[in-house]
């Protein structure tokens, strides 16, 4: 199998666990999308680093783009995203959900349940973010 | 570059979100069981397609980067931080936003 492959049969997975096994429907939450945004910069800028400078590298017949084992990878194009194959997006798509997904079961399921996250800092502006749906 | 390199990576995700645990009052770290719980199934599913990877020859780490410290055969030390540091920088996101967005999930009181 290639990474493509591997990577949608995780992400596949991790979505009937949210929906259908666990049934803990993070993928229906506005608070994990917004999470998943900011977790998905910072993706971009630390598995840039380890594929910039080639602390990871990857062979050309498991990934879409070409031989970058030996050179560096482009910024874009060619298969890869911010020097990174795409395909690591599915991995780490697959990786926060099932993540947040089991967390939020155990939680349902009384493991530490409480306490609740919050309250944000005092200087947090209140008025345009605090208490959206409270 | 030095053999801490990928290390260096993992410890600069750790740092750019340990802080929300008390600033954002994200209440992952001070939740461990559940916490423990959450991460031993995730770790093992990515050691899995890790060992594919890794035996397939999909990816290899750079020897001059890394410790070069192997786990089990097969699994370099720090592919292990990074399932571990990864999930736990995720929850903290997660939980931070939660902290200003709150939305029901299912999990509360």
């Amino acid at each position: 199998m290639t990474y493509l492959q591997i990577g949608i049969i995780y992400c596949l997975l991790a979505i009937i666990v949210d929906l259908l096994i666990l049934k803990t429907k993070v993928l229906k939450l506005k608070m994990f999308w917004i999470s998943y945004i900011i977790v998905l910069f910072f993706q971009f800028l630390t598995n840039g680093v380890l594929t910039r400078f080639l602390i990871v590298r990857y062979n050309d017949f498991a990934t879409i783009g070409g031989d970058y084992t030996t050179k560096v990878p482009p910024l874009i194009g060619d298969g890869r995203l911010f020097f990174a194959p795409v395909e690591d997006v599915f991995f780490g798509f697959s990786m926060i959900l099932l993540t947040v997904s089991i967390w939020i079961w155990l939680g349902r399921k009384n493991i530490q349940r409480e306490p609740i996250s919050g309250p944000p800092p005092k200087w947090w502006p209140k008025d345009r973010w605090y208490g959206t749906k409270n | 570059m030095s053999k801490l390199s990928y290390l260096g990576v993992l410890a600069f995700i750790l740092l750019g979100t340990v802080w929300l645990e008390i600033i954002m009052q994200a209440k992952v770290l001070r939740k461990l069981k559940r916490l423990i719980l959450t991460l031993i199934p995730v770790v093992i599913l990515f050691v899995i397609w890790d060992y594919y990877a890794i035996t397939n020859n999909h990816w290899f780490f750079d020897e001059t980067k890394t410790t070069g410290i192997i786990l089990i055969g097969f699994l370099p030390l720090e592919e292990l931080l990074f399932f571990i540091t990864v999930p736990i920088a995720s929850l903290l996101s997660f939980e931070a936003v939660r902290s200003v967005i709150r939305e029901p999930a299912g999990d509360e009181k």
